[in-house]
């Protein structure tokens, strides 16, 4: 349990230190951008002469050395000030937090059918390998591999909204509906299919691989020749044996897979004008917002490494046998 | 030589990417010579269908010609995956074989700084570079290249901490070869085939980054890119199919015969690792 304990604790301070870094390599993302917070604020406002901009800058704190101006955003930062956007006059931190339960909706719902599919496609896979169904696998993981998610999401829209009109092609909900309660959760739901399952499809063939090979080193240990051995049926053995012991590394790898799951998330949000953070990363980019969008990668960033630290725990508890190092 | 391609055109799902990406390429080489209008002239009404008079494959929503759109594109594609590779792979090859051949705190601190970029969401980063620095075929570039060294570095820092201690690099030093040239001479050729690999993986993925910033406004503004054409087309996308479907097949297709070959020259280059 100490040890346990300890290995919880460093995979903490590591959690912090990414957290850390990302404040430092923001901190220097800013400088990339031509002109400054001042000559952005001075232009909006339409006074761009010399004094005012320069008054400006000795207001924010841009005249000052960069360590001490690295030091005030640092503090900053991690208040949870992430300034204000330019475009829309509001905390970035309050924008953004209006938005990401949209996204986590939709990363959760893509994650589960990811998961779900992935192990079943990958378990059927494992069973005979080299069958023709463990072909059709691999090869249509590939295929995920090759295609890029936003034109994924757009051949759905084709085919089951605009071709078949079976699903809603866009948004989260049906506008002007002012549906309530169950109702609602229908709607979303329904609204949610074609853009939750695009962003699954990539990732469950990755699930499926993972799943497959797992499966394959797992079957062939000892104890799932004990089991077998004590005379259960076959269904049982892949059930109860090797399935379950194949799960343990998908765990680390979701975690693994978290950036990517962004990545996608705000390419199939923007197919499908679904309103999360990747809809207003893209608003933020088309409005030369550079505080929002800065704001969008240092969330993210967090969460990601949240999400992270998440699956290293419950990695350290699925898994008594694991090397508790960090 | 000979031994090379019987192993690399061993499967027939190689033969079939070695195929599709040469005419590709051809087609990307000869984009000028075919359609010398180039592909942002205007040459017929809007939204043709696929096989009309002169446009092979349909104009799009301002009656521009779609095959020289596609043809251009790959130039595109094909130049932003090549380039952005060779940088990150110069940099991950560096730093990499720094860190595998001396280890301690210069290997810890590149491992922390891979993991670092594994965990971060790296395509969000690369739009804030690539949006900060102003969309252009070098802010691109650069961006895809920061985001993916860390990658090859894994893997160089991994062959290096394998292979340094081995009897040829002993009798290298006992030489007296200097650090160097013991890294560049010695270790680094016998590195090359897992280098050579995960690099062809790395153009094809570079390829979907760049057609995906694209698609997201964030492409060059000045040149057409097959990411940019599905994005310019999403209005039309209800009545005109084939402005988005075709960009998006040339991505796919690129990027499945690129992946295909990775795996031949894996089988080639690595012949004592295959079937992992």
């Amino acid at each position: 349990m100490n040890r346990r304990l300890t290995y919880i604790l460093m995979r903490l301070v590591r959690s912090l230190l990414v957290a850390l870094a990302v404040v430092f390599l923001s901190f220097f993302l800013i400088r990339l951008a031509p002109g400054d917070a001042a000559e952005v604020m001075a232009g909006q406002s339409g006074y761009s002469d010399a004094t005012y901009i320069k008054d400006l800058r000795a207001e924010y704190g841009l005249d000052r050395p960069l360590p001490v101006q690295f030091w005030r955003y640092a503090k900053a930062v991690l208040r949870g000030d992430l300034g204000t956007s330019y475009e829309r006059r509001e905390k970035v931190l309050d924008v953004i937090l209006q938005r990401l339960p949209n996204t986590l909706l939709l990363d959760a719902f893509a994650l589960i059918v990811a998961i779900g599919g992935g192990v079943w496609l990958g378990s059927v896979a494992a069973r005979r390998p080299g069958s023709a169904g463990d072909a059709a696998v691999t090869f249509l993981s590939m295929l995920f591999y090759a295609t890029p998610q936003f034109w994924l999401g757009m051949m759905a829209v084709l085919l089951f909204s605009i071709w078949l009109g079976w699903l809603p092609p866009f948004g989260i909900e049906t506008m002007g509906a002012d549906y309530t309660g169950l109702v609602r959760l229908a709607d979303v739901a329904r609204h949610m299919l074609l853009p939750g399952t695009t962003l699954a499809l990539y990732f469950m063939a990755s699930y499926a691989r993972l799943t497959r090979t797992a499966m394959i080193e797992v079957a062939d240990l000892d104890f799932v020749k004990t089991a077998r051995a004590k005379g259960i049926t076959e269904r049982q053995v892949q059930r109860r044996h090797v399935l379950r012991n194949a799960l343990i590394p998908l765990v680390t790898f979701a975690g693994l897979q978290a950036s990517i799951l962004i990545a996608g998330s705000v390419l199939v949000e923007n197919v499908f004008s679904w309103p999360g953070i990747g809809t207003l990363a893209y608003e933020a980019v088309t409005a030369r917002d550079n505080p929002l969008l800065l704001g969008i990668f240092i969330v993210t960033a967090v969460l990601v490494s949240l999400f992270n630290l998440a699956t290293d725990i419950a990695y350290s508890i699925a898994d008594p046998r694991v090397e508790l190092a960090a | 030589m000979r031994e090379f391609a019987r192993r690399f055109f061993a499967r027939p799902a190689t033969v079939a990417g070695f195929a599709v990406f040469t005419l590709i390429l051809l087609v990307a080489l000869a984009a000028p010579l075919l359609f010398a209008h180039g592909p942002f002239s205007i040459v017929g009404m809007p939204l043709r269908p696929p096989g009309s008079p002169g446009l092979l494959a349909g104009s799009d929503v301002l009656g521009r010609d779609m095959a020289a759109g596609l043809a251009y594109g790959a130039r595109i594609s094909l130049l932003v995956g090549v380039t952005s590779t060779l940088c990150a792979a110069g940099v991950g090859v560096l730093l990499g074989a720094v860190a595998g051949y001396y280890g301690g705190v210069i290997d810890d601190l590149l491992m922390r700084i891979t993991e670092f970029f594994q965990i971060i969401p790296s395509f969000v980063l690369l739009m804030v570079l690539v949006s900060f620095l102003e969309p252009s075929l070098g802010s691109i570039v650069l961006g895809i290249a920061m985001i993916s060294w860390p990658q090859v570095a894994r893997v160089v820092r991994g062959e290096f901490r394998a292979l340094r201690n081995r009897e040829f690099v002993e009798a290298a030093r006992t030489l007296g070869e200097s650090d160097a040239r013991i890294i560049f001479t010695q270790i680094l050729p016998n590195a090359l085939p897992p280098i050579i690999v995960i690099s062809s993986m790395m153009v094809g993925s570079a390829i979907l980054t760049e057609s995906a910033l694209s698609f997201l406004d964030l492409g060059d503004p000045n040149l057409l890119s097959w990411g940019s054409m599905i994005a310019g087309s999403r209005s039309a996308m209800w009545v005109a199919w084939w402005t988005t479907v075709l960009p998006g097949l040339a991505i796919m297709a690129t990027v499945l015969s690129l992946n295909f070959m990775g795996d031949g020259l894996n089988d080639a280059l690595n012949p004592r690792r295959r079937e992992r």
